[in-house]
């Protein structure tokens, strides 16, 4: 009773995405990074204190796409964004520099930003400290006097036009021994001395470990990226206490180092954001002892699995229930049958993910637009199961069915089914144990579910938080398994059974 | 007296093969009329195509004086039971389940279908205990003995057979056989049954349609057949019979 109860409310809950937040309550969003996860962490605590609204976090959403399009259906109130991102990505004007131009021209849009929070997270060269000192190296520019230096870059930063192939052209680079390079693996390469230059992002929290030296932009070449706040502007109406107090404690609040000692903190050090972000903020809210995070880690765990649990039960329960009835008619009408599974078997053959990224124009993000994805992927196992078990009935069994004359529907529902039993339950089966599996993904659409603690853990880059996302689905996966096989004894008539 | 069940010229073509080939058959109220012949000499397709799973290519079939067509076979079927080899009976109901199905469609009461479904034991032989089992739990005359249960649940007048016994050991073959006549007897039904055994043939046929490659060699009684042949074929096939069974031959 419980059980359905909470699937009820979930149901309840999923309706309300598409809609505006509820009276008193913001909703902070996050991309899918330590620093944006720290700065949202930062302001949901900060509107705890204000007290004026009630926080509901929905963090991790992913790249500026889907976190943007989550602000603008207004699945989220607020989240921290960069002026660079706001001028090339979002409102694709790159002549827009100045806080108070974007925020002009945002207003239209029903948004609007703070003031910069301080530091800039732009792409920038790094090259070791005490070899930026032997060799004299301050600024970019200072490269082209040695072009013996092996650089190590990115993939994604050889390629970007606001990456190396702008930056030697304005600079009048000539490197000749530049590899690309997975980004976690060139800080090694570089302190081990294997590289020289490396691409980071100014508020690396790597950058103060590994005495790493920035070397100046004095050509103005990469784009400002300044942290900002972008919020929905009835935020800024409907709560102006809190608007006000997320103003004055960030504004210019933040300056690079400290912004990297932040995500040094979490990256390096392991702590949870909440910790970091508490440190921030100065205080008592930190949660000082490791058994508090963990307890903390172990509530988030029982949320997640309820909500994984609906997930994987709304998702395939509706692939059941439109599933079978396709099958049915695939099995009657063979010529629409063959053109409806191929539909169904083209959808599988889309990538999970990017069949979840092709929700959000159509039903934003959140748990809904998972759940159709969910849904649709779920459909191929039971719609053809369904089918292949129809048409494997015994010929002879179906005319000695319309011989007794026992009709359509009783035919269907005491003979045709029951003798497909075993075929359709492998079919949900199989939907099942996968869509524990795939429902891991919808956390990249903030769908929630286990995939918040992987998508948050490949972030962090800490295996220990992937695995405590991964684990327990493979555990889900195992349980629904069983569950079926107990249900197969239920279901299955026990004519059938072996 | 008009024929129960008529073919006229009756042809079926299954792509390239002809089935049947202008086969024109008469079968008389309360007699049971046994086509006899080897697989593929198209006796099943009669069946068939009395029961209207299956039209004509050409000539009519009637029963009761009506053409089985498109809209008539849904009434017609209803007059007919039908029972196949190893009984035909649905894996996931048990042997009880499977005789009511026809009566379940008719909505009958719950009891009213026990007591029919005991009475159907009794006629047929079938221990009552049995009727629990589902088909797998059964011996092969046992699924046989609920197929033909299940075939007159309604009391359909016309009964029609597809190799009922072909599965089964000879013992218990010739039990049901015996039993076979004793009831086509006392319920005075309509039978028409296919079978490729002529001591089977003989046992329950009043008369016997001697039928190869889809056409009627020569139909009257084993006696008929026997003494006045329409064709070389009708005595190789009858001393083939003989040859292969040689323990009946002295019956």
């Amino acid at each position: 009773m419980r059980v359905s109860l909470a699937v009820l409310g979930a149901l309840l809950a999923t309706a309300s995405v598409a809609g505006a937040a509820p009276d008193g309550v913001i909703r902070v969003g996050s991309k899918s990074f330590t620093e944006s996860y720290i700065l949202a962490e930062v302001v949901a605590q900060l509107v705890e204190r204000v007290g004026e609204a009630r926080v509901e976090r929905r963090v991790g959403l992913g790249g500026t796409g889907v976190t943007y399009r989550a602000l603008e259906s207004a699945a989220i109130d607020l989240y921290p964004e960069y002026t660079g991102t706001l001028s090339r990505v979002i409102l694709k004007d790159p002549t827009l520099e100045r806080v108070e131009a974007l925020r002009a021209r945002l207003e239209a849009r029903g948004l609007t930003i703070s003031d910069a929070l301080g530091f800039a997270n732009t792409y920038a060269l790094a090259v070791r400290a005490d070899r930026a000192e032997a060799l004299g190296l301050k600024r970019i520019g200072d490269l082209a006097r040695h072009p013996e230096l092996r650089a190590a870059f990115s993939s994604g930063f050889l390629e970007r036009e606001d990456g190396w192939p702008g930056l030697r052209v304005r600079y009048g680079l000539t490197l000749p021994r530049v590899t690309v390079m997975e980004h976690a693996l060139t800080y090694r390469a570089i302190a081990s001395g294997d590289a020289d230059v490396m691409d980071v992002f100014s508020t690396d929290g790597q950058l103060e470990r590994l005495r790493l030296r920035l070397l100046e932009d004095d050509r103005r070449f990469f784009p400002d990226y300044s942290a900002v706040l972008l919020a929905r502007r009835e935020l800024a109406e409907r709560f102006p206490r809190t608007w006000a107090r997320l103003r004055e404690a960030l504004e210019g609040r933040i300056d690079g180092r400290r912004m990297a000692q932040l995500n040094a903190l979490v990256d390096l050090d392991g702590k949870p954001i909440a910790e970091a972000a508490a440190v921030f903020l100065g205080g008592d809210a930190a949660p000082a002892s490791g058994s508090g995070s963990r307890r903390a880690m172990l509530a988030e765990i029982g949320v997640l699995t309820l909500s994984h649990l609906v997930l994987v039960l709304i998702s395939v329960g509706a692939a059941i229930v439109l599933g079978i009835p396709m099958g049915i008619v695939a099995a009657r009408y063979r010529r629409v049958g063959q053109l409806e599974l191929s539909v169904v078997a083209m959808l599988q053959t889309v990538p999970a993910l990017a069949l979840l990224m092709f929700m959000i124009p159509l039903f934003g993000i959140g748990q809904g637009p998972a759940l159709v994805a969910l849904s649709l992927y779920a459909l191929l196992p039971i719609a053809r199961n369904t089918y292949a078990g129809l048409m494997a009935i015994d010929r002879t069994l179906l005319e000695i069915a319309w011989v007794l004359r026992l009709g359509e529907l009783r035919r269907l529902l005491r003979i045709d089914l029951p003798l497909s039993a075993i075929a359709i339950m492998a079919g949900i089966k199989t939907a099942a144990v996968t869509t524990v599996g795939t429902a891991t993904l919808a956390a990249f659409i903030g769908g929630g579910g286990y995939g918040t603690l992987i998508v948050r853990g490949l972030a962090l880059d800490d295996t220990a938080t992937i695995l405590a996302g991964a684990a327990p689905a493979a555990l889900m996966a195992l349980g629904f398994h069983g569950l079926f096989e107990l249900a197969d004894r239920v279901v299955i008539p026990r004519g059938l059974r072996r | 007296m008009r024929g129960m069940i008529t073919l006229d010229q009756v042809t079926k073509r299954f792509g390239a093969v002809v089935a049947l080939d202008a086969v024109s058959l008469d079968v008389r109220p309360g007699v049971t009329h046994v086509l006899l012949g080897s697989s593929g000499s198209g006796k099943s397709t009669v069946l068939r195509l009395i029961l209207g799973l299956a039209p004509p290519d050409g000539g009519v079939v009637s029963v009761e004086g009506t053409p089985v067509d498109a809209t008539s076979r849904d009434r017609l079927v209803a007059r007919m039971g039908y029972v196949v080899q190893d009984g035909g009976l649905y894996p996931h109901l048990t042997a009880a389940d499977n005789v009511a199905l026809a009566a379940e469609a008719h909505r009958w009461p719950r009891a009213r279908i026990a007591a029919r479904v005991a009475e159907l034991a009794g006629m047929a032989g079938l221990d009552a205990s049995m009727l629990r089992r589902y088909p797998r739990e059964l011996s092969g005359g046992q699924r046989q003995r609920v197929g033909l249960m299940r075939a007159l649940m309604l009391d359909p007048p016309i009964l029609l057979l597809d190799e009922p016994l072909g599965a089964l050991d000879p013992i218990v073959r010739a039990e049901l056989q015996d039993q076979l006549g004793r009831l086509f007897a006392g319920l005075a039904k309509t039978v028409v049954l296919v079978t490729h055994d002529l001591r089977e043939a003989a046992r329950l046929g009043h008369v016997i349609t001697l039928m190869t490659a889809g056409h009627v060699v020569q139909q009257g009684t084993l006696s008929d057949l026997e003494e006045r042949p329409a064709s070389p074929f009708v005595t190789k096939f009858l001393t083939a019979q003989r040859l292969a069974a040689p323990a009946s031959a002295g019956r």
